[in-house]
C-alpha cells in the first residue's frame, strides 16, 4: 500500500475518502456513495452534460479538454453501441496519483463511470488499469463484484430501468497505451498503437461504437460534482479550472507525496510548505510541473498558479499532475538523457519521425553526456526536437519533443559544458561510463 | 495444454465480457504468463487456437508489452526503476547493487533460479521512489540497507 500524507492547505475532494475504509461497499455507502449517481438517473442526460461542463472540470489524464464537452460530442443516436471507458493505464514518469484512488476509494471510479454512461446513454463500461497495478486490479474487480452483488450494476439499476454492465480490464505495460486510441487498440486484443483522427472516440470508437475515455481521477471527480454542484466545484479553482487536483510530489524534496490542492495553487508554495522544501540544505535547479512530457521550469521560473492555464502561460504543461523537483547537484544533460530513454523505449514505432527521431535523439545524448558531443550536436538536438514537434502520429513524439527542447534552451550552458573532452561537471570522471540502454 | 480451474474460470467470465474475443487476450496473456512462467509455444498455440487468432498475431501482440516475454524469469523478477523520479533520489545505485549482489545484469537470471533482474520504466511509484517491483509486489522509498533485507527475504522465502 502506498503511504499516505496530509498538509493544511489540502481540499479533498477525490481524496476525502482515502485511508477511509471506502474499498468496503458498506463503508462507502456510508460515506455518500451511490448517491451521485441516483441522483444522475433522476436528470436528464443533457442536464448531466451541463453540470459536468459548468464545474470546469478538465481532464485529468494530461490533455486538459473540458469534460463535459468531450461528454457532449457523443451522438445521441447511435446504431452501435456507445461505451465508456475509464483510463487507469497511469504510466507518465512523475506520476502515481491514480494508484491511490483506485487503492483507496475504487467505488469512486465505478460511479463515475455510471454517470458519465447515463449522460451519454452507454450500458457498457470498461475501467481499463496497466498491469503492473495488479494489486489495484484486483480491488477494482472486487469493488465490480460487490456493486453487482448490491444491484447498483447489471439490470435494472437502482430500480431505474436502466441496464449498465462496467468490466475490469488490464494492461501488460505500455506507455502508449495511456493514448485514447492506442487503449482503446489494446482493449480490443492488439498491439496498442494510436489510429489515426478523426474520426474521434466519441464518434467512432471501441469496436467502431461512440466512446468516452476519461481519465481515472477525472471520472472519480464526477460523482463529487454532481452532489455538491457545478457552481461548488468550479469555486474550488480558478477560472475556467475548476475544482482540484491531485498534486504528485516527487525528485529531491523533504515530503514527497500525493497531495491534493486547489487548481491554482502556487507552485513555489507547492515545493516548498508542502513538500517540506529541498532536502540537505541544497538549492533549487529545476521543476518538472507536470509529468515527464512536460517543459522543465527553472528555479525561476516556479510562481507559477498550477493550473491548466497558468502553466500554459509559464511556457509549460499542467499535464498529468506529476511535479518532480530537481536539486542542484543533477546534470541536465542527464536528465535530458534519461527522460529520453524512456520515450525511446515506449515509442510504438509506428511513424517515423517519433521512432528515429526518439532513437536519435537517445544516441546523441549518450553521447554527449559520455563525453563525446560536438558543438553542433546541441543546436541538431534542439532542431530535430522541433521538427518531430507536431508531426508526429500521437503526441508521444510531442511528448519526447517538448521537454528537449526547454532542456537545450534553458540549460544550454550545461549542453556547452560536456563538449568532447570534458568530463560531466556533475559526476567524477571516472563514473562516465554511458548509461545501460534497454536490450 | 492444461491451465489452472482458477485461470479457466477467468478465461470463461472474461469472454462475457466484449463484443469479440479477442479482447481478452492482452490480460489473459498475463494471467497465463503467471502460471506457466513465461509465453511458451505451447501457451502461445492454445490461447491463438481457443481465440482465433494465429500464432503471429498472438506473437505481435507478445512483443509488444514490456510485462509479456517469451523468455523464462527467475522465481522473482526484481525490476528496478530508474525512471526520472527514482533516478534522482537513488534508482541507478539500486539497480548496481542489485545487480552486484546478484551477479547479473539486466534481464539476466541467476543460476539457481530465483532471481532475474531488470531495469524497468516508471513503475508508478514516483512519490514514494526509489522503488522496485518484485514480481507484483512494490517495495518503495528503498535505501541499499533496504533491499538487501528485501531479496535476502524473497531469497530465504524461495528456498521453503
Amino acid at each position: 500500500m502506498a503511504s499516505l500524507v496530509s498538509h493544511p492547505d489540502e481540499v479533498r475532494v477525490v481524496s476525502k475518502r482515502f485511508g477511509q475504509g471506502a474499498t468496503n461497499i458498506d463503508r462507502y455507502l456510508e460515506l455518500d456513495g451511490y448517491k451521485a449517481v441516483q441522483k444522475a438517473l433522476s436528470m436528464q442526460p443533457d442536464a448531466i452534460i451541463n453540470e459536468v461542463k459548468n464545474s470546469g472540470l478538465r481532464g485529468r489524464g494530461g490533455a486538459g479538454f473540458s469534460t463535459g464537452m468531450k461528454w457532449s460530442f457523443v451522438p445521441k443516436q447511435s446504431a452501435k453501441p456507445k461505451y465508456v471507458l475509464c483510463n487507469g493505464d497511469e504510466s507518465e514518469p512523475g506520476t502515481c496519483k491514480d494508484r491511490l484512488i483506485f487503492e483507496h476509494d475504487p467505488h469512486a471510479v465505478i460511479e463515475g463511470v455510471m454517470i458519465a454512461a447515463i449522460a451519454v446513454g452507454s450500458h457498457t463500461g470498461y475501467i481499463y488499469i496497466r498491469g503492473e497495478y495488479r494489486y489495484l486490479s484486483i480491488i477494482m474487480q472486487k469493488a465490480i463484484r460487490d456493486a453487482y452483488a448490491k444491484g447498483f450494476l447489471g439490470k435494472n439499476i437502482f430500480g431505474s430501468g436502466y441496464d449498465l454492465d462496467i468490466f475490469w480490464h488490464g494492461g501488460a505495460g505500455a506507455y502508449e497505451v495511456g493514448e485514447e486510441s492506442a487503449l482503446m487498440e489494446s482493449l480490443e486484443g492488439k498491439r496498442g498503437i494510436p489510429r489515426i483522427r478523426p474520426p474521434f472516440p466519441a464518434v467512432v470508437g471501441l469496436w467502431g461504437g461512440p466512446t468516452v475515455i476519461n481519465n481515472a481521477e477525472t471520472l472519480a471527480s464526477v460523482p463529487h460534482i454532481i452532489l455538491g454542484g457545478a457552481e461548488w466545484f468550479a469555486g474550488l479553482g480558478t477560472p475556467k479550472n475548476g475544482g482540484t487536483r491531485l498534486f504528485c510530489l516527487a525528485g529531491n524534496l523533504n515530503k514527497p507525496g500525493v497531495y491534493e490542492l486547489p487548481m491554482g495553487y502556487n507552485l513555489k508554495k507547492m515545493i516548498y510548505e508542502v513538500g517540506g522544501g529541498i532536502p540537505n540544505g541544497r538549492a533549487l535547479k529545476a521543476v518538472v510541473p507536470g509529468g515527464s512530457s512536460t517543459p522543465i521550469l527553472t528555479a525561476a521560473e516556479i510562481d507559477v498558479a498550477m493550473d491548466f492555464d497558468g502553466v500554459a502561460k509559464a511556457g509549460s504543461m499542467l499535464g498529468s499532475g506529476g511535479v518532480v523537483v530537481l536539486d542542484d547537484s543533477n546534470c541536465m544533460v542527464k536528465f535530458a538523457l534519461r527522460t529520453m530513454k524512456f520515450y525511446r523505449h515506449e515509442s510504438c514505432g509506428w511513424c517515423i519521425p517519433c521512432r528515429e527521431g526518439t532513437d536519435w535523439l537517445e544516441k546523441t545524448l549518450k553521447r554527449f553526456h559520455s563525453g563525446g558531443g560536438v558543438m553542433k550536436d546541441i543546436d541538431n538536438i534542439y532542431y530535430l526536437s522541433e521538427n518531430m514537434l507536431g508531426k508526429t502520429f500521437c503526441p508521444l513524439g510531442d511528448a519526447a519533443a517538448m521537454p528537449t527542447m526547454a532542456f537545450v534552451k534553458k540549460f544550454r550552458k550545461e549542453f556547452e559544458d560536456h563538449l568532447e573532452g570534458k568530463p560531466c561537471p556533475f559526476e567524477k570522471a571516472s563514473t562516465l561510463a554511458p548509461l545501460p540502454v534497454f536490450a | 495444454m492444461k491451465f489452472s480451474q482458477e485461470f479457466e474460470s477467468r478465461f470463461t467470465e472474461m469472454l462475457g465480457h466484449y463484443p469479440t474475443k479477442r479482447s481478452v487476450l492482452v490480460p489473459t496473456l498475463l494471467y497465463a504468463q503467471d502460471e506457466v512462467g513465461s509465453l511458451t509455444d505451447e501457451v502461445i498455440l492454445e490461447l491463438a487456437q481457443r481465440l482465433d487468432l494465429t500464432e503471429l498475431e498472438v506473437r505481435n501482440v507478445i512483443s509488444y508489452y514490456s510485462l509479456l516475454s517469451t523468455k523464462p524469469r527467475g522465481k522473482y523478477n526484481v525490476q528496478v526503476c530508474t525512471n526520472i523520479a527514482c533516478m534522482l533520489v537513488g534508482g541507478e545505485q539500486l539497480l548496481d547493487h542489485c545487480k552486484k549482489k546478484l551477479g547479473v545484469q539486466h534481464k539476466g537470471t541467476t543460476a539457481d533460479g530465483m532471481f532475474t533482474v531488470e531495469e524497468v520504466e516508471c513503475i508508478g511509484a514516483c512519490s514514494w521512489a526509489p522503488a522496485i517491483q518484485v514480481n507484483y509486489d512494490f517495495h518503495e522509498n528503498l535505501t541499499i540497507d533496504r533491499l538487501d533485507q528485501v531479496l535476502d527475504e524473497y531469497k530465504k522465502k524461495g528456498k521453503q
